[in-house]
């Protein structure tokens, strides 16, 4: 029985689905490396793409969980911009670096549980109220910095994206290593365990999810808080790059971890998903962006092309599946 | 001859889905079109409503070539389809519905006087005048939705009409009035097309029957050909018996169900029996047992497992892998603690997938590309999977081809018999079903819902298709 080229069986699973990011992130690596040269694939430059992946990706992990769901989180910019507003309140309070990241991402998974208790408890979409809390979130970040940067100590937070020096044996900075291991847990939660299993259940059909006896309002509730802790790491990151608290950045953010999401397969009905197409992903778009920049190119052919990628990526997906059923 | 459709050849990919049919419907004829899922029927009224081109092969409407290039082509020419799944706006209004994609405008600007009017006529020609033409698709009965969607293949004149499973939905008393619609149809000289899975209503309302199998014509006759050899012509085989019946021992009484109106029966269901329901649609049949499956989590830890009434809404998660679908409610044991370990969900539900003949390519197939019978059979699987004591079925065989509800009998009857394989102990089995066959065919006791009110369970032999009927209707009490 011929089975489609694309699908890969049994063995390959592992790799199931994620054979078009991994078509798309060729594409545009050989695409700048015709480009600039072989230099743009130098150890230095590939460590600066993970660098500037770093923060999208962090946030993505957790939106994979949401997305595969069938939800949505659109306050993690707001998230991001609080985390790193807490963390540099509280290192301005004398606190140790350690507890102060901690409690920023608990600020962040706070956040993520609200969203949960909304989406359960009022029944309202998870587009509504994300958009809700990502006006709400922004606002008291605002009103925690009293509208202004807040200043912190330099600690060893502000190295965890460092560039490493050519002799330093980890090869990348802390924060890359950060996200990687973090990437294998989220990966790991979603493939080998019950929950992950259930995740999968309720983004592909909510009601079969309830039938079988999944709680999932519970359920709902865990993944938003999930989504929210990474949410809270990509705060950490983003702190750790601008070493103050800033409650104006990361406007925009979740688009971006949206979008890396879905160039990595992930489908907004829910149901599909991968984390390892989510880093391919969120690489994707980092190479764009320093591709570009490394060119000279300006910042809107920056947007230009990362737009375009976006709409290929769906598209390709769509004309895929629509191939697999007559 | 109205329709002529002759050598009507479609591929996909490797799969040859109709290899050469010929068709033809006079005007005044109810043809009837039966075969099991997969044999090629949809592919051919696609074709004949522009939905889908044929690779080879003619069509002629009224002696002139037909080759519609899309569905509202199709329907300008006369072709009118009324789909299973209603294509209906709820949010419109009848009148706007019926006069959907053709209402008439002057230079743009919608002319409500002109849709209402020819909407209303079209209503009156059906002989149900009484429906509103300003009123809301959606607050409209189903049965009144379908007519709507018939009166918008009138109204555009068309002479041909397509019904696909009409009657699929609809209690016994809006079959009797589409029946009579459909004679009515047919007088004024409609040439219409009538596929449905029920045999016998087949034979009651059709002049002559086509059945097709693997995409070809099997045969056909006269409407008052056996519902047997229909049936074999079908399947391609022999259908001895349908419900077979391996003796029963009743057990331990393991759920109690009760009605909840004041006046319903109470009733203990027992290891080793299939106790039905009748009822018409609308009943309470399916409420009851959601009743008694509240709340799910609780009932799946107490050995209670149920089978959805709406298969791809509910039953079974169409995206979701088959594994996933037939272990989710026990993923314990699939590895250690809270873990799924893939290998060990695929090998597990490998066994499933071949002790229930469940074609798929893999376990990790996605449950949408399989045929309704199999996911069907994946929705059952998952209860044995749990390895539950009770079955709660509603309508089970809704929409399957007569292969895999013969499976499912065999399958059914199987879980109840007496003799069971070593450590294991019968099964007790509700089952709610307006397949009256299957009823008789099939359970040990059987009760029947009248508006709410669940009768007191008898016998099956006290039963036939003639007393279930008039009780379900409340022609007798049904107590």
């Amino acid at each position: 029985m011929p089975v489609a080229p694309e699908r890969f069986e049994g063995g390959g699973r592992f790799l199931r689905g994620t054979g078009g990011p991994i078509l798309g992130l060729l594409f545009v690596a050989v695409i700048f490396g015709i480009l600039i040269g072989a230099r743009f694939f130098l150890p230095a430059n590939l460590e600066l793409v993970a660098r500037q992946t770093a923060i999208v990706a962090a946030a993505a992990l957790g939106m994979t969980v949401i997305i595969v769901s069938g939800g949505i989180d659109l306050s993690v910019g707001s998230v991001v911009a609080m985390t790193t507003v807490v963390i540099a309140l509280l290192l301005g309070e004398q606190w140790s670096p350690l507890s102060a990241a901690l409690i920023g991402v608990l600020a962040a998974a706070a956040c993520g549980l609200v969203n949960g208790l909304l989406i359960t408890a009022l029944r309202v979409v998870p587009f509504i109220v994300t958009l809700g809390t990502m006006i709400l979130v922004r606002g008291a970040a605002k009103g925690f910095a009293e509208e202004r940067r807040i200043e912190a100590p330099q600690t060893w937070l502000n190295d965890l994206l460092r560039t490493t020096a050519p002799d330093e044996r980890s090869l990348l900075p802390a924060g890359v290593w950060l996200v990687l291991i973090l990437a294998l847990l989220v990966g790991g939660l979603l493939r080998y365990t019950k929950f992950g299993r259930h995740v999968f259940a309720i983004g592909s059909n909510e009601r079969t999810a309830r039938l079988c006896g999944i709680a999932v309002p519970r359920t709902k509730i865990i993944i938003y808080t999930i989504g929210a802790i990474f949410a809270g790491v990509a705060g950490v990151l983003q702190f750790s790059r601008l070493s103050v608290g800033d409650p104006t950045v990361a406007e925009g953010l979740e688009l971006d971890v949206i979008a890396a999401v879905i160039i990595g397969g992930g489908s907004l009905a829910g149901g599909r998903g991968t984390i390892i197409g989510t880093l391919l992903g969120a690489t994707t778009m980092a190479v764009i962006q320093i591709g570009c920049a490394q060119k000279g190119y300006p910042n809107w052919v920056q947007q230009i092309v990362t737009g375009a990628i976006i709409v290929l990526a769906v598209a390709l997906d769509r004309w895929r599946q629509g191939r697999r059923t007559p | 001859m109205t329709l002529e459709m002759r050598g009507i050849e479609k591929r996909f990919d490797a799969t040859t889905a109709l290899a050469g049919v010929d068709l033809a419907v006079a005007p005044g004829e109810v043809c009837g079109l039966v075969g099991e899922n997969g044999a090629g029927k949809s592919t051919l009224m696609a074709i004949l409503s522009g939905a889908l081109p044929p690779d080879a092969g003619q069509m002629q409407l009224g002696g002139q070539p037909y080759a519609p290039r899309d569905p509202m082509e199709a329907r300008r020419a006369g072709v009118g389809m009324i789909y299973q799944e209603l294509s209906l706006a709820p949010d419109l209004s009848v009148a706007d519905n019926i006069l959907l994609g053709v209402e008439p405008a002057r230079f743009g600007v919608i002319d409500r006087a002109a849709i209402n009017k020819a909407a209303a006529s079209a209503l009156a020609e059906l002989g149900r005048p009484d429906i509103a033409a300003d009123r809301l698709v959606a607050e409209l009965s189903v049965a009144e939705q379908q007519l709507v969607e018939i009166a918008r293949a009138v109204a555009v004149g068309c002479r041909v009409l397509v019904l696909d499973e009409p009657t699929s939905t609809l209690g016994r008393r809006d079959v009797e009035r589409l029946f009579a619609l459909i004679a009515r149809l047919k007088a004024a000289g409609h040439a219409i097309v009538y596929i449905s899975h029920f045999i016998e209503e087949v034979r009651e309302i059709c002049d002559r029957i086509v059945v097709l199998r693997d995409g070809r014509v099997a045969g056909g006759g006269p409407a008052t050909m056996a519902a047997s050899d229909i049936v074999r012509l079908m399947v391609g085989r022999e259908v001895t018996d349908l419900f077979p019946r391996t003796p029963r021992r009743t057990g331990e009484p393991v759920l109690e169900v009760t009605g909840r109106l004041p006046g319903s029966a109470r009733f203990a269901l027992h290891r080793g029996e299939i106790v039905g329901i009748a009822g018409l649609i609308g009943a309470g049949r399916t409420g009851l047992l959601r009743a008694v499956f509240t709340p799910p989590s609780r009932r799946w830890r107490e050995g209670i497992g149920m089978v959805s009434e709406d298969r791809k809404g509910e039953g079974v998660a169409l995206d979701l892998n088959i594994a996933d679908n037939l272990t989710l409610t026990r993923l314990e044991g699939l590895g250690p603690a809270a873990l799924v370990i893939p290998a060990k969900q695929g090998a597990v539900t490998a066994r499933w997938t071949r002790d229930l003949a469940i074609k798929c390519v893999s376990p990790w197939q996605l449950v949408g590309e399989l045929s309704g019978g199999n996911q069907q059979k994946i929705a059952i699987g998952r209860l044995l999977h749990h390895d539950v004591d009770v079955l709660l079925l509603d309508e089970p065989t809704r929409g399957i081809d007569v292969g895999s509800k013969a499976q499912i009998y065999t399958l059914i009857d199987a879980l109840v018999a007496a003799s069971q394989p070593e450590g294991r102990s019968p099964k007790a089995v509700l089952l709610v079903s307006s397949y009256l066959p299957e009823l008789l065919g099939l359970c040990d006791r059987i009760a029947v819902m009248r508006r709410g009110q669940l009768g007191e369970p008898r016998p099956v032999d006290e039963w036939n298709e003639h007393l279930l009927m008039l009780a379900a209707t409340g022609t007798e009490s049904a107590a």
